[in-house]
């Protein structure tokens, strides 16, 4: 009983929020855009494995 | 080789003379389809040299994951909501499909990303650009519903801020987010369909029109001025 009741809590809680002044994130929603911009400047500098075979 | 044997059959044309005869609009739809799209363009052998780069691969990790989501999706439908809250298959099943659409909107997000900073709507690609912001809005409607039958606190949250704005749009007596019976249909039925259509489009699109080249490649490039491969050719429509 009380473990369905932590696990209700959870499912009900705000989740942990980032602030800055006027400025607020959910943490899981600032990593999923931290993530995409890693992925994007990762996509554009690192090689890519076999180029050179390419014409 | 024997002389006397039966000479070697010619390649057909994509496009025969008899078809140009044929006023058959079945015939006149063949030959616009074999024109805009033969077989080569189609399903390419291979592509130009500046689609080695790995802003170009997040193009194909989208439709990955969407197919991740729908195989997953349909295994889900097909057992139940009974047995993806409960079992443990069931949950991991639910999770494949839930983490496949974080991955589905993170890889569509850099791939449109990549596509804006390139100006990808340029040589005649406009369709291609619109379809691709069509299924990302389509993307977005489905998601939602998706959250909606999540059936937690979070739902009947997301649920409740919606409908107002729905209702304010008069959308509400046919898309009612509190009518949790009808939102599922939506889910499983009608928009998983819109979404792969707008998809297909879109890569049909890609492939008749060509990867779109970088922005500083010279209208001289070889890759996009020859007409004897496939891929150039598509590419040499850039304005």
């Amino acid at each position: 009983m009380s473990h369905a009741l932590e696990l209700l809590q959870t499912a009900s809680g705000p989740g942990l929020i980032f602030s800055w002044g006027p400025f607020a994130i959910q943490v899981g929603n600032l990593v999923v855009i931290t993530v995409m911009i890693v992925l994007f400047v990762l996509a554009l500098f690192l090689p890519f494995p076999g180029e050179k075979r390419r014409k | 080789m024997s002389l006397g044997g039966p000479a070697p059959a010619e390649p057909e044309p994509a496009v025969s003379e008899d078809d140009e005869k044929s006023s058959t609009w079945t015939g006149a739809a063949r030959r616009w389809l074999l024109r805009r799209l033969p077989p080569d363009k189609l399903l390419p052998d291979d592509q130009p040299s500046y689609v080695a780069s790995w802003i170009y691969v997040f193009g194909m990790a989208t439709i990955a994951a969407l197919v991740f989501i729908l195989i997953s999706g349909l295994v889900l439908s097909l057992n139940g909501p009974q047995w993806y809250h409960v079992s443990e298959l069931g949950h991991f099943v639910n999770s494949v499909h839930l983490w496949g659409v974080e991955l589905f909107f993170m890889f569509m997000v850099v791939h449109l990303w990549g596509k804006f900073w390139m100006a990808a709507w340029r040589g005649g690609r406009t369709l291609t650009w619109i379809t691709g912001v069509l299924s990302f809005l389509v993307s977005i409607v489905t998601a939602f519903t998706g959250y909606l039958l999540q059936t937690n606190f979070d739902a009947q949250w997301i649920a409740f801020e919606a409908k107002d704005a729905l209702n304010a749009t008069g959308i509400g007596a046919w898309f009612n987010v509190a009518n949790l019976g009808q939102i599922f249909m939506w889910h499983i039925t009608l928009l998983p369909l819109a979404v792969a259509a707008v998809v297909a489009l879109h890569v049909v699109l890609v492939r008749m029109h060509g990867v779109v080249p970088p922005l500083d490649a010279a209208d001289s490039d070889s890759q996009l001025t020859s007409t004897d491969a496939a891929p150039s050719e598509s590419n040499g429509e850039r304005s």
